[in-house]
């Protein structure tokens, strides 16, 4: 049986006369009230839920590519939906289309600002978008002549009043959407630029975005510096779910397969998990070891699996069912600062401040 | 020393976290009964008291945390790079040795976290008194900056000159051993906080994230009290025992994974299907998967395109066709939107279109009071109408027939090491 959603919020601007202290007062304690609430029934978590489930071996996982070839930190990656072409974006205002299979790069663009922060593989292959301290979100068409001048060709799609954090194509090479510093995310007609929805709600940064696979395929969720994981209906704009549990800023956010769930990544060096029809956060993965935070967050293919890049330069590989860490991984030289699953998830790819992309299966 | 009165209203909430955290590992190893034990180190002609090995380090850390000797080793690491513990023997190398190599805590005078920023005035008095001490002791990169400094503070140069004077003199009044101990101490500060150029700078935070938390109050009114049920979150189990066989990171993938074995020979073969472009997932694991849901067969090209075959063979290929036609037009590009959905209308919703679909009337009516003002979700409905009828009927239907069943039989014929399969399933 399903829990009705809460209906939307009322927004209401502070009247003169109502003080800060007492309206942070009532929210308190409404919160307190549905903490209450929640504890009178059974719940059962998901690691107790998962106690009969096999546990993992060892897991043996290497570098098996490593990409040189950018000259400042690596800040985003992402992959073809060919299984190996990859695309990433540095510091210095490169983005570099690499064949990862053959560690061969057969594009490159420079941008006309530094820190590219977003980067992404439109679903044709024929295009990448990317953005960042220039707040805005371009799209370049890759051509198969090698000598062809790929700037030539750049088109303007959408326009921040502060830095671009994320780009995401939709099921098309014909949207996007994006997310910014200036605190919201937008949809954005990539042929005429025209902005189709925007997304306010967030009290700060956002950092991160991803859209649900879902079968009627129109929410997508964002993290923020005000520590709020956001479900948004791509329809019309409104905020549905929101979720408040990290402790800092959220770098990362990621569907898990089905979509009906979606795992976190924080500056608090935790990965959290949330049931989107639950309502709820599940899982915490953390461990007292683990002192920096999270970059970010992927899946394996079947979901049991959770992928972390963390500032400490590591990769943690955690148990989604049973809470644990599987593996730690180590091999880059400073911070972990992308990290994404193949599409076929046979591997996965790891972009950092080392300047060097790796590519782990 | 001088005391650094700059406010932290700079300080990056990230890093605070972690300074936290790192300080409460520091305080753990010192702690006198569950802490580290500590010995007297001798470095050079002196005995340093209070000194611990990186063996002894990476063993407490390994006991603590339950973990292998490869993260304690990273761990301790960091604590020396973030400056909590500074080496005795090799004092700009901030890197933590595993064997007897001695290092000492760093005093939370000059923690990293308790004088922030590193002002620039403390910078020149140290590189001052560095100067005065032995003439020509400053290195090539600080004999630069502090020639920088002096242009830039040069104001206050009277003042750096009397501090540093003034610290020297005091420093001379101690012990010997309290005078190396202060010099290490305040020397691996300043290497952490002005890294030499080209070093490993652990400071750099990249962009700045400017924090703009609104004004604004958000007002929680008119909550409906809504039922909870008790919450077993039994689907994520299931959904990870279905696809757990077909993840290719956890149980390997046939005939390899290409990025370990660097086989790309493979190619997708599917009766009369040939991909040209070398695809690494073997046709038997998408083949499968194509049943565990309607939307694992519609978003895979291949499962989509089966499926309009076999919708073809049962005269209902137009609900698909109309589905692919709404989704174009929900991705699309605005300008084609009222152009896409002429055509929608044309064929598939006009009484007598040749591939008309059925949509229940009411769905019917909204639609197509919806297409005389074309939106990008006019179709939206109607779509997920047919979407819901195709997934509860045809689909099943599809999963049953001998043309699903043929193409899986032949998938795993065509899998080379699937051969052994061969006598068990013999292809009809």
């Amino acid at each position: 049986m399903r829990s009705p959603r809460v209906p939307e919020m009322a927004t209401q601007e502070v009247q003169p006369n109502e003080t800060l202290t007492h309206l942070k007062t009532e929210s308190d304690t409404l919160k307190t009230k549905l903490e209450e609430e929640r504890a009178k029934l059974h719940d059962v978590e998901l690691h107790q839920v998962a106690e009969k489930v096999d546990g993992l071996g060892q897991f043996i996982m290497k570098t098996r590519r490593t990409l040189k070839g950018h000259g400042n930190k690596v800040l985003c990656m992402d992959w073809c939906k060919d299984k190996r072409r990859i695309v990433s974006s540095s510091q210095d205002g490169k983005v570099i289309v690499w064949d990862a299979f053959t560690t061969n790069k057969e594009h490159a663009v420079t941008m006309p600002c530094t820190w590219v922060m977003a980067c992404a593989y439109a679903p044709s292959g024929c295009a990448v978008a990317c953005g960042g301290l220039d707040n805005k979100c371009s799209v370049y068409p890759l051509s198969l002549d090698k000598n062809e001048n790929l700037a030539a060709k750049k088109k303007s799609v959408a326009m921040h009043t502060n830095y671009l954090s994320a780009c995401s194509f939709t099921n098309s090479d014909m949207q996007i959407l994006t997310s910014s510093g200036d605190g919201t995310c937008a949809l954005w007609d990539v042929e005429s630029g025209q902005l189709l929805q925007s997304f306010h709600g967030h009290a700060a940064d956002v950092l991160c975005l991803d859209l649900a696979p879902s079968e009627t395929g129109n929410t997508f969720v964002s993290g923020g510096c005000d520590k709020k994981a956001n479900v948004w209906d791509m329809r019309s704009g409104q905020c549905i779910q929101s979720f408040e549990t990290h402790e800092s800023d959220i770098n990362s956010v990621r569907y898990y397969p089905s979509g009906d769930a979606f795992a976190s990544g924080s500056d608090d060096a935790t990965c959290r998990l949330y049931d989107l029809r639950a309502d709820r956060e599940v899982a915490i993965y953390s461990k007292e070891s683990i002192i920096f935070g999270v970059s970010s967050v992927d899946f394996s293919l079947s979901g049991r699996l959770l992928f972390g890049g963390y500032n400490d330069y590591t990769i943690n590989v955690w148990d989604v069912l049973k809470g644990t860490r599987v593996s730690i991984l180590f091999g880059h030289e400073n911070r972990v600062s992308t990290l994404r699953v193949s599409p076929d998830g046979t591997a996965f790819c790891t972009g950092s401040w080392d300047h060097t992309l790796r590519v782990w299966a | 020393m001088t005391i650094n009165t700059l406010a932290r209203g700079g300080w990056d909430r990230e890093q605070m976290a972690c300074f936290q955290k790192m300080e409460k590992v520091i305080v753990a190893m010192q702690d006198p009964d569950m802490g580290m034990k500590m010995r007297n180190q001798r470095l050079l002609i002196t005995v340093i008291p209070h000194a611990m090995t990186g063996r002894d380090m990476i063993t407490w850390l390994i006991q603590k945390y339950c973990i292998c000797e490869e993260e304690a080793l990273h761990i301790s690491g960091m604590l020396v790079r973030y400056g909590y513990v500074y080496p005795l023997k090799e004092p700009r190398s901030l890197v933590l040795r595993p064997d007897e190599s001695p290092y000492r805590f760093q005093t939370p005078y000059f923690w990293t976290s308790t004088r922030w920023p590193a002002s620039e005035l403390d910078y020149a008095i140290y590189l001052a008194k560095k100067n005065i001490r032995k003439q020509g002791e400053l290195m090539e990169y600080e004999k630069e900056r502090y020639s920088v400094l002096h242009k830039r503070i040069n104001h206050t140069w009277d003042f750096v000159v009397m501090q540093a004077r003034e610290q020297l003199r005091a420093s001379k009044q101690r012990r010997k051993a309290d005078r190396i101990v202060l010099e290490c101490q305040e020397q691996a500060y300043w290497l952490i906080n002005r890294p030499q150029p080209g070093a490993h700078n652990v400071l750099d935070m990249g962009l700045e994230r400017p924090n703009n938390l609104s004004a604004r109050v958000t007002l929680v009114s008119d909550i409906i009290t809504f039922l909870y049920v008790s919450y077993v979150p039994v689907p994520f189990v299931k959904y990870s025992e279905q696809y757990q066989n077909h993840d290719p990171i956890m149980q390997g993938c046939l005939p390899s994974n290409p990025w370990i074995s660097d086989d790309t020979a493979y190619t997708r073969v599917l009766g009369h299907l040939v991909l040209l472009v070398p695809a690494f997932a073997a046709p038997v694991d998408l083949v499968e998967r194509w049943s565990f849901s309607f939307m694992e067969l519609l978003n895979d090209i291949m499962g989509r395109r089966e499926f309009m075959i076999y919708l073809e063979k049962e005269f209902s290929a137009e609900n698909l066709c109309f589905w692919q036609a709404c989704e174009d037009i929900r991705h699309g590009e605005s300008s084609r939107i009222v152009e896409k959905v002429e055509e929608i209308y044309k064929n598939f919703l006009t009484p007598g279109a040749a591939r008309w679909v059925n949509v229940d009337s009411k769905t019917m009516d909204k639609t197509l009071k919806g297409i005389r003002h074309p939106h990008r979700f006019v179709m939206d409905d109607a779509q997920m109408h047919i979407y819901f009828l195709m997934k509860k009927d045809s689909y099943p239907r599809y999963l049953k027939s001998d043309l699903y069943k043929n193409l899986l039989a032949k998938a795993i014929m065509n899998c080379p090491t699937c051969l052994f399969v061969l006598s068990a399933c013999s292809p009809s």
